[in-house]
């Protein structure tokens, strides 16, 4: 009963940040697109923008939600359910921090810890083309119908070199199950962190992994299922209100999964960089406190009135959350470990998010021959040197 | 509970089977083949093989049957004309299908040896290492095989292929 208490609890807290995290990560995105771009980017709604996700869900949710009369209908309303659906399945066995006892309730931070979570989440992740494809199908139109294809072709081919570059730290790991994987990359190695990607290796391994995913979410520079400038809007044109919306929910919750997979299988997880001996307790209570003096600083030369205001808000709050994590640190130990593997895999996950962003940002679009060429003559071929390097070294290690 | 789900699992995967064949537009036969392998997926994890359940969907679900979908796709296949007015179905499909399923539930009965009941979780050994340990020592020779033998397909796809493109 406990169990089924404590798992409903936590199922709860995943679905909502998760979904919070969807509708902010939009907002971080046309941001941090504006300034590479120099503009302000969303301004009007709230301070800085921050209400625009809230105006943005309103506006799709009261929408007319359009079904063309040239669809097939049963599909054309389930494809954006599965998509959705199919994408904030795989977050389910992800391992966001250590096992922590907090009130005498003893708990993983993650909701389902098995032994096969790395092939679920391959085996979701391959399932998730059907989503676009079917929209693309159902949708009648030659260009939902081309985006559609493309999609379908693209990420059969980029599964491949995705699941090659996996394999590689599962061989180093020597499991499946993705908290035994994290487990295995804890400490460090004279300073650098035994993560796979440092004394591991890997680093090739992450960055074809990170391609890959680039492939599988559909992001530019390989976002050819709806490449606007030949194929209108490709696999969503015909969809309207929430169901367009369901579209990009999954992109980013897919972008949210497979950069908690990289964090997990190459940037050690919940594992901090820095030694203990040196001090990583109280790190993230001083990243809080710089941020809260930025704050508090922008505040005294408030260049628009309204800063005068908010900024020494947040400041107290972001400096609120800093003394938590100096409480941690210092007083109570058990809530420590949690809030700083929590905060470290944050904050990796938050920085390759970061990465998909600035790509868009800076990148142009394939061509699709070239896609299908760097999938096969080049991809797949690294992919696999790489596992066979990596288990011949594993292999010699004994 | 696992009983229950095994229920639910099993009848979806037979009405899937039916829809597979039932159904006269290619898109839903190739819907109703993927209920079928996810169902299938279900019934393997509640018997304890976890390993071959992941594979079963990564492999049928995931790459094989998005391949069946893509050429469908490709094509913009039809629906299907009506196969019961052709006579050969008409007049002989019903008596050989009995015959059938009466020639196989004898087989089941008579020949094979009688089975023991399967229980959930009697079955250990589905994890990844078991199934490592058993393909690449015990069934080395039948796995070296089949993988050449998938190799020949695939090179024999190409020479095909080939042909045409000249």
């Amino acid at each position: 009963m406990e169990f089924i208490i404590i798992t409903l609890v936590k199922t709860g807290l995943v679905a909502f940040i998760l979904l919070t995290t969807l509708a902010y990560l939009q907002w971080v995105e046309r941001k941090v697109i504006a300034h590479v771009q120099a503009r302000v980017g969303p301004y009007r709604v709230g301070p800085h923008g921050l209400l625009q996700p809230l105006a943005d869900v309103v506006k799709l949710m009261t929408k007319e939600d359009l079904i063309p009369d040239h669809v097939n209908k049963v599909f054309y309303v389930l494809a954006p359910f599965l998509a959705v659906f199919l994408a904030l399945l795989s977050i389910s066995v992800i391992p966001f921090g250590p096992a922590v006892e907090i009130f005498g309730i003893k708990t993983n931070l993650g909701l389902a810890d098995i032994n096969i979570g790395i092939l679920l989440i391959l085996a979701v992740s391959s399932l998730g083309v059907y989503g676009i494809a079917l929209a693309g199908w159902a949708s009648n139109n030659k260009y939902s119908l081309m985006g559609g294809l493309r999609s379908a072709a693209q990420m059969v081919s980029y599964e491949l070199p995705m699941a090659l570059a996996i394999a590689a730290p599962l061989i180093l790991s020597n499991s499946l199950n993705l908290r035994e994987i994290v487990d295995t990359q804890a400490g460090n190695w004279y300073g650098i962190p035994n993560w796979n990607i440092f004394t591991g290796g890997q680093i090739f391994g992450f960055f074809l992994f990170m391609i890959a995913a680039f492939a599988e979410t559909n992001r530019i520079p390989f976002d050819l299922p709806e490449a606007e400038n030949e194929l209108v809007a490709g696999f969503h044109v015909e969809y309207s209100s929430m169901k367009f919306a369901g579209f990009f929910m999954a992109e980013y919750a897919n972008m949210i999964t497979v950069c908690s997979v990289a964090t997990v299988l190459f940037l050690g997880g919940w594992h901090s960089p820095i030694p203990s001996q040196a001090g990583s307790g109280v790190f993230a209570a001083l990243v809080h406190f710089a941020a809260a003096g930025m704050l508090f600083f922008h505040a005294m030369h408030a260049a628009r009135p309204f800063d005068k205001i908010t900024f020494p808000v947040f400041g107290v709050v972001i400096s609120g959350i800093g003394a938590i994590f100096l409480a941690g640190a210092f007083v109570w130990p058990a809530l420590g470990a949690a809030i700083n593997g929590l905060f470290w895999y944050g904050a990796k996950t938050f920085i390759l998010l970061f990465v998909f962003i600035w790509i868009r940002a800076t990148l142009p679009r394939f061509r699709y021959d070239q896609l299908m060429r760097f999938a096969w003559l080049f991809m797949f071929p690294a992919a696999l040197l790489n596992m066979l390097i990596t288990a011949f070294f594993v292999a010699l290690k004994g | 509970m696992d009983l229950i789900l095994f229920i639910v699992f099993a009848m979806f995967a037979v009405a899937s089977a039916l829809g597979l064949i039932l159904q006269t537009h290619p898109i839903n036969s190739a819907l109703s083949l993927i209920g079928v392998m996810g169902s299938l997926a279900v019934l393997y994890l509640l018997l304890g093989a976890e390993f071959i359940a992941a594979a079963q969907l990564v492999v049928y679900a995931g790459a094989i049957m998005v391949l069946f979908l893509f050429v469908i796709m490709l094509l913009n296949a039809g629906e299907e004309r009506n196969p019961w007015k052709a006579p050969v179905v008409a007049y002989i499909g019903g008596p050989v299908v009995i015959f059938l399923i009466g020639a196989f539930v004898y087989l089941i009965n008579f020949t094979l040896p009688p089975m023991r009941s399967v229980s959930f979780g009697d079955f250990t050994g589905g994890g990844p290492r078991e199934i490592g340990m058993a393909i690449f020592t015990k069934y080395l020779l039948p796995f070296e095989v089949t993988s050449v033998l998938i190799l020949i397909a695939i090179v024999g796809a190409m020479v095909l292929a080939r042909k045409e493109i000249d």
